[in-house]
C-alpha cells in the first residue's frame, strides 16, 4: 500500500500531539498508509509515538535535532523534502496552521509539486474539498503536478482511531545554510489560558461590539467556562479594545469550525462570518432582531445579552452540576 | 533602505464573490476590486521604514490591467514607484507559478527588504511569502506584528496563539505582516494628486525571461474540478427574550445533546 507522509504537530505542552495531527492522520488514510513524520528537538518523538500508533501510523520517521527548534519553519520543509525524495510517498498531509501552510509552500517548490491548502476532506482519488470565499463556495480540486501536498483545516475531519504499528525509523537531520536563515530567538507566552485553543475547540463562545466593554467580556468568559469552550471576539470588539487580537475570529483573524458556535452581541458582518460560517451549530444572542447573524443561526435569541447570558450560564452550570 | 512591497488586487471581501463558471478561476471582471486589506499594513510598514531609514518604496504587483487601481492606491499612500507585471498568459496561474513571476520581477529590482501581507482575502492560501523565500533563497520573517530593522538585521515579533516568537535574520529578507503591526494611513489629497505622476513600469512575461507557455491555467500545478454554492442553511428558530430566552436557549442546547 502506498505510503502517505503526515507531518506531526507536537503539543507545545510536551504532552503528545495536537488534535490537528490526529485529523491529518485520519484524512491521510483515504490515500494510503499513513507514515508520521516527527521533526523536533531531541526526545520529542517519545511522547508522541503511542498516540500516533493509536491513530494508524504504520511508521514514524523521527528527525530530531537541537537545530530544528532554533530556526523558523525551513528545517521542517527540508526534512520532508528529503523524505519525499527517499520514500516516494503517494502524498504529504500537513495540519493547516500558519506554520503548516508555510511548510507546504516550501515543500511544493523544493519537490516541484502542487498543493492544496485548508482542505476539509480528501477522497481516495486525491480530489480534495475546500471551502472558499468565507464559506460561501465549496470547491473540489486536484493537484496535477508532482507529489500532492495537502494541508487539512482544523476541526473539519473527525479523528478516528485505527491500529498502526508505528515502527520507528531515525532520519538524519542535515540542515542547509538556507534552512538556518531565520533564527527563533525566543518564544513568548503572553496569555496563559486554561481554555481550549480557539481553532481546536469543539465549542466557541464569541463576543462582539454589543458586549460594550472589556470588563463585560467576563460574561462571555463565564458562559464559555460553563461549556468548557474557547473564547473568541469579533473584529469590532478587538478594534474597540475589549479583547486581545489573538482571539479574533473572522476574515483577518482565526477561522473556526466548532461543533457549536455561540455569537453574542455580534451583528454578523461578512468579516466575521468568514471565520465561523462552517461551524456545525450556530447560536446567536443579539438585541437587534434584524442582525444578519440570525440568518446563519440555528437558534437565535433576540434580547439583551446582559440578562440572557448570565441566566444561560447559571442554567448550564446547574445542569452540569 | 530600499523596500519592495507586494500588493495584490482582490475582490472586496465585503461584497459578493464568486468563481467564474467558464474556467473556475476567481471572477475578477464582475467583482468590486480593492487592494487586499492586509497589504495596506505592509505598505504602511514600508512607508514607516522609509521615513526612519530613507530610501525608496517600490510597489510590485502581478495582475490584469485593472490592478493599476491597486497600484494607484499604494502610490497615493506614499510609495515612490511601481512595477506592474501584466500579461494575458498569466490568467489562471496557480500560486507556485505566480511566485515564479514575482521572483523573476524581484530579481530585476534592488531591495534590502521585501514586505507583503501574510495572506490575501480571496485565496487565503497564506503561502506566497514562503514560496518566494524558497525561490529566492532569502530569509523569511513571517507573520509579523512588529518589525525593527537595524545594523543590517531584521527583527520581528511573529504573532502566535497567545503570544509571539522573536525572530531575527540578516538583510536582505522578506517580511510578511498581519494587521496588528500598524494602522495604515489614508491617502491625502496631495498624495492622490502626486500618485498620478509617479512612474509605473509595465512588464510582460517576456520582459522577465519567462516563457508564456509555461504559465497560466493550462499549466497550473492544481486544478479546480468543480464548485458549488454552499447549500443554504435551513431557517433556524428565533425567539424574543421575555424572561425565558435563556432557558429556551439552554433547552435547545440540551436538545442538541450539548448540555
Amino acid at each position: 500500500m502506498a505510503e502517505v507522509l503526515v507531518l506531526v504537530e507536537l503539543n507545545p505542552t510536551g504532552e503528545g500531539v495536537r488534535k490537528t495531527t490526529l485529523e491529518a492522520l485520519t484524512a491521510a488514510r483515504a490515500l494510503g498508509e499513513p507514515a508520521a513524520v516527527v521533526v523536533g528537538g531531541p526526545g520529542s518523538a517519545a511522547a508522541a509515538t503511542a498516540q500516533l500508533a493509536e491513530y494508524g501510523a504504520a511508521k514514524v520517521y523521527v528527525a530530531e535535532s537541537e537545530e530544528v527548534e532554533q530556526f523558523l519553519v525551513a528545517p521542517k520543509a527540508e526534512v520532508l523534502a528529503q523524505l519525499v525524495s527517499d520514500k516516494q510517498p503517494a502524498a504529504v498531509v500537513i495540519p493547516s496552521s500558519p506554520e503548516g501552510k508555510e511548510i507546504a509552500g516550501r515543500l511544493a517548490i523544493k519537490t516541484g509539486s502542487g498543493f492544496l491548502t485548508d482542505v476539509t476532506e480528501i477522497a481516495g482519488d486525491g480530489t480534495a474539498t475546500q471551502v472558499a470565499f468565507a464559506g460561501a463556495t465549496i470547491v473540489h480540486s486536484k493537484v496535477t503536478v508532482g507529489t500532492p501536498i495537502y494541508t487539512v483545516r482544523g476541526n473539519s475531519v473527525t479523528p478516528e482511531p485505527a491500529p498502526g504499528a508505528a515502527e520507528e525509523e531515525q532520519v538524519a537531520v542535515q540542515l542547509s545554510d538556507a534552512a538556518r536563515a531565520t533564527r527563533v530567538v525566543d518564544r513568548v507566552v503572553e496569555q496563559k489560558s486554561s481554555r481550549p485553543e480557539l481553532t481546536e475547540a469543539s465549542i466557541v463562545v464569541s463576543g462582539g461590539r454589543g458586549v460594550a466593554s472589556a470588563e463585560n467580556f467576563s460574561l462571555i468568559e463565564g458562559l464559555a467556562d460553563s461549556l468548557g469552550a474557547a473564547v473568541g471576539a469579533s473584529r469590532a470588539a478587538v478594534d474597540s479594545g475589549y479583547y486581545p487580537h489573538t482571539f479574533q475570529v473572522g476574515q483577518t483573524g482565526k477561522t473556526v469550525s466548532p461543533q457549536l458556535y455561540i455569537a453574542v452581541g455580534i451583528s454578523g458582518a461578512i468579516q466575521h462570518r468568514a471565520g465561523m460560517q462552517t461551524s456545525k451549530t450556530i447560536v446567536a444572542v443579539n438585541k437587534d432582531p434584524e442582525a444578519p447573524i440570525f440568518e446563519l443561526a440555528d437558534f437565535g435569541v433576540v434580547g439583551d445579552l446582559n440578562t440572557v447570558v448570565p441566566q444561560a450560564t447559571e442554567a448550564i452550570t446547574a445542569r452540569r452540576g | 533602505m530600499d523596500i519592495v512591497v507586494l500588493v495584490k488586487q482582490v475582490p472586496d471581501s465585503g461584497s459578493e464573490r464568486s468563481l467564474d463558471p467558464a474556467d473556475n478561476t476567481v471572477a475578477r471582471g464582475s467583482a468590486d476590486n480593492v487592494v487586499n486589506e492586509i497589504d495596506e499594513y505592509a505598505i504602511e510598514e514600508a512607508l514607516l521604514l522609509k521615513e526612519a531609514h530613507g530610501g525608496e518604496v517600490t510597489v510590485l504587483t502581478v495582475g490584469p490591467e485593472s490592478a493599476a487601481d491597486a497600484i494607484r492606491k499604494a502610490l497615493s499612500m506614499g510609495a515612490d514607484k511601481a512595477v506592474h507585471v501584466v500579461d494575458g498568459a498569466i490568467h489562471g496561474a496557480c500560486a507556485p507559478q505566480t511566485s515564479a513571476i514575482l521572483a523573476a520581477a524581484l530579481q530585476q529590482l534592488s531591495f534590502d527588504i521585501v514586505l507583503c501581507g501574510a495572506e490575501s482575502t480571496d485565496g487565503q492560501l497564506a503561502v506566497m511569502p514562503a514560496l518566494l523565500a524558497e525561490r529566492l533563497n532569502l530569509p523569511l520573517l513571517s507573520g509579523a506584528r512588529k518589525l525593527t530593522v537595524e545594523g543590517g538585521m531584521a527583527r520581528v515579533e511573529r504573532q502566535t496563539d497567545g503570544g509571539y516568537w522573536a525572530l531575527e535574520a540578516p538583510l536582505p529578507a522578506i517580511v510578511s505582516t498581519w494587521d496588528t503591526i500598524n494602522e495604515p494611513r489614508y491617502p491625502s489629497f496631495k498624495g492622490i494628486m502626486a500618485a498620478k505622476k509617479k512612474p509605473v513600469t509595465k512588464l510582460s512575461l517576456a520582459d522577465l525571461g519567462i516563457d508564456p507557455a509555461t504559465v497560466g491555467l493550462a499549466m497550473a500545478t492544481s486544478q479546480v474540478l468543480e464548485f458549488a454554492g454552499r447549500p443554504p442553511k435551513g431557517a433556524g428558530v428565533k425567539v424574543t427574550d421575555e424572561g425565558d430566552g435563556a432557558s429556551k436557549l439552554v433547552d435547545f442546547l440540551a436538545g442538541q445533546k450539548i448540555v
